[in-house]
């Protein structure tokens, strides 16, 4: 039987929801408001909430110095070829591992996950070089690769629990009706499994959206994406915050704007299975 | 006349098609901070005189760092110039990864550069890096707070004095605090600064035969000195303070005195950016009356990775970057104080110069550092608040680590020193120097 839920209760939690999400989305903010500061306002004591002369100074400043078209459209081809070259390969494996399991899919999955144990900066030689001999440096393609290799045991894994909640007997019927492994896959599989794929794409899409090992370190002019147009703002040596929180800005708003219409997804996705 | 017509179009195909060959887009990796993007302002001059485009990557200092290294040791070809500083230039000439600067043209002079920068830019007397600026530390200080308390600024001040002044500055109630300084972990940040201290101590990190000399009495007198000082008079947190948030105090007027890089000197007295502009004085970093200032020196150069297909280009840039008249271009529409300083033995003989406050003591502080010869006592390396060694940003980091713990009171001085001591010796075994 559920429990009820008193109204006063109701208060207590929606209150409790609402400051757990302004904590977290406070750094968001404070970046957003010092973005419309001047560089002396952003580092005033005690600090300045709204009672300061806003200015658009420096988000002038930021794309006059800048190309931000250029770096938006790499961040966008990168996370979105990274996600959809993902989702290719972790459909079918995913699929093998939750349908037809073997007695190694469990270690499989847990090497899998391993590699994401091992820091970034440790294969930075071994993956710079092979870059320089594939002519990969500084490349979309090589990003996107990369990327799509980070990301990929995350997918695998997510979409690995999605289809282990669809139940086997209704791709055995699909079987027996004659459909292909082709089409149970894409006109069966596919279809049911729509918001965890949806959620998954969108979780990787952010994810590579702000790596900013990688894309640091095998980029220069061509391919650098969002993640360096902030870097290229940060300084240990002059005080620069506002143009930076302007930058920042720049570089968040996009898919803050995408998360913010496709919220009601990802919630669906990420929460897909978690009650029986 | 359709013959004339076709000669016309084919010179101007070929004249443009000759342009084209020459004309070379360079890209070129630099720091973010006030003076390398006021260059990226005037790119388009060096373009209008050569014809070569440019390209920029631009990273904050540390990413940086880890970006060109990366592509030097692997030949990655990614930049035809790298800003770097002192401490890779030296090392990188030795291992042949930079291009010589040893053919710049006569109008370019290269007998102007500061001999300190360039000896630090060398390696076997050939330049391999041209300073775009260069730079010492020094005190910056609150003239009125001093007179207020009833204190004058020597031009060379001791510790000593440093440290009364700080107490007889500091007034807690006011929220002012006699002196900031860096305390922040990283070779480059407090941990350079305490270097530069010790050094003023009779202190010295290594001896000749590479032997590690941080359990040395002149090291706790330092680390005692600084920690003391510092909770007397210092900020609260003073263990995670570097150079922005000590620029951020002074600048609110929150520090007394503020020893640190002489480049904050124009930005300190911009009153634009700083809130007690009109009230600061500056003099040269303080001794112990050991014949030792605690000041660094630093510059920031432009260098050719040995790879780049793009030499001839990438060497006009920094003939044009580094010129006298790059100085005349930025001071005609920015002002003598915003030019790049400490690089150019001309730039101080000149008389709109001299007028820049903090002209003087800046050439002063430069001059009296000598990388040759840093410490009291002897040592085998070249630098002042590194060693110009390729292991040294790696435990040099590690041990300000454990400096920053003890001023955070974390752990003691002794034990900080013990750790340090103990980091030093291995890193130095393991590298082959003992």
């Amino acid at each position: 039987m559920a429990r009820a839920v008193t109204p006063r209760r109701k208060v207590i939690n929606t209150s409790l929801a609402w400051l757990i999400g302004l904590l977290i989305f406070f750094p968001i903010l404070w970046t957003i408001l010092t973005s419309f500061k001047t560089e002396a306002q952003a580092i005033a004591s005690p600090p300045l909430f709204l009672n300061f002369d806003w200015t658009l100074e420096n988000y002038g400043v930021v794309m006059e110095r800048s190309n931000y078209a250029r770096f938006l459209w790499n961040s966008i081809l990168i996370a979105g070829g990274s996600t959809i070259l993902g989702l290719i390969i972790a459909v079918p494996a995913a699929w093998s591992m939750a349908f037809v399991p073997s007695k190694r899919t469990k270690d499989i999955l847990l090497w899998m996950l391993s590699t994401k144990m091992l820091p970034a900066v440790g294969v930075l030689y071994p993956i710079y070089l092979l870059f320089i001999k594939m002519g990969l440096l500084d490349s979309r393609a090589g990003l996107v690769i990369v990327m799509m290799l980070i990301n990929l045991p995350i997918i695998v894994w997510m979409l690995y629990t999605y289809f282990r909640e669809i139940p086997v007997e209704i791709l055995e019927a699909a079987r027996m009706d004659g459909a292909s492994l082709k089409e149970e896959v894409l006109y069966i599989l596919t279809p049911m499994a729509i918001p965890g794929i949806a959620s998954t794409m969108l979780l990787n899409f952010i994810l590579a959206w702000n790596e900013a090992f990688w894309t640091l370190n095998l980029t220069a002019v061509n391919a650098a994406p969002l993640t360096a147009f902030i870097a290229s703002y940060s300084s240990p040596e002059g005080l620069f915050f506002a143009k930076l929180s302007a930058a920042s800005t720049m570089a968040i708003a996009p898919i803050l704007i995408m998360g913010w219409f496709s919220q009601k997804q990802l919630v669906r996705g990420l929460t897909f299975g978690a009650v029986k | 006349m359709t013959l004339t017509k076709t000669l016309r179009a084919a010179t101007a195909i070929s004249l443009i098609a000759a342009g084209g060959a020459y004309a070379e887009t360079i890209t070129i990796a630099t720091v973010n901070n006030g003076d390398m993007i006021r260059m990226q302002g005037y790119t388009d001059d060096f373009t209008a005189k050569t014809g070569h485009e440019v390209e920029w990557v631009t990273l904050e200092e540390n990413v940086l760092r880890q970006r060109v290294t990366t592509d030097i040791t692997t030949k990655g070809g990614q930049f035809d110039i790298m800003t770097i500083g002192m401490y890779e230039t030296p090392i990188w000439g030795a291992n042949g990864w930079l291009v010589p600067l040893d053919d710049l043209s006569e109008e370019y002079d290269v007998d102007d550069i500061l001999p300190a920068m360039a000896n630090g830019l060398s390696h076997d007397g050939t330049l391999y890096a041209a300073p775009f600026y260069g730079e010492s530390s020094m005190v910056m200080y609150r003239t009125d707070l001093m007179e207020a308390a009833g204190l004058e600024m020597p031009d060379a001040p001791t510790w000593t004095f440093i440290r009364e002044a700080a107490a007889a500055m500091t007034d807690r109630d006011a929220d002012i605090n006699g002196i900031c300084l860096r305390g922040k972990a990283g070779w480059g940040e407090g941990g350079a600064f305490i270097n530069t201290m010790a050094n003023s101590f009779g202190a010295r990190p290594l001896d000749e035969d590479w032997n590690a000399q941080l359990d040395s009495e002149a090291w706790a007198e330092t680390l005692n000195f600084y920690v003391d000082m510092m909770n007397e008079s210092g900020p609260t947190g003073f263990a995670t303070n570097g150079f922005n948030e000590n620029l951020s105090l002074f600048n609110q007027g929150k520090c007394g005195m503020w020893i640190d890089a002489t480049v904050a000197a124009s930005f300190v007295t911009n009153p634009n950016d700083s809130e007690v502009a009109d009230s600061v004085g500056f003099a040269l970093a303080p001794d112990n009356g050991l014949g030792k200032r605690s000041n660094w020196l630093w510059a920031w150069a432009l260098a050719i990775p040995s790879g780049t297909a793009k030499a001839d280009a990438a060497k006009e840039f920094i003939e044009w970057a580094t010129s006298k008249d790059y100085i005349e271009l930025v001071a005609e529409n920015e002002g003598w104080a915003n030019v790049p300083p400490g690089a150019r033995t001309s730039l101080y003989e000149n008389p709109n110069y001299a007028e820049v406050p903090f002209a003087k003591m800046t050439l002063d502080s430069i001059l009296s550092a000598d990388p040759n010869n840093p410490t009291v006592d002897p040592v085998p390396y070249v630098g002042i608040q590194f060693a110009a060694i390729p292991e040294w940003a790696g435990f040099w980091t590690e041990v300000s680590q454990e400096f920053s713990a003890a001023y955070a009171g974390q752990q003691t001085v002794e034990e900080a020193l013990e750790k340090a001591q103990a980091i030093t010796n291995e890193a130095m075994e393991a590298a082959g120097y003992r």
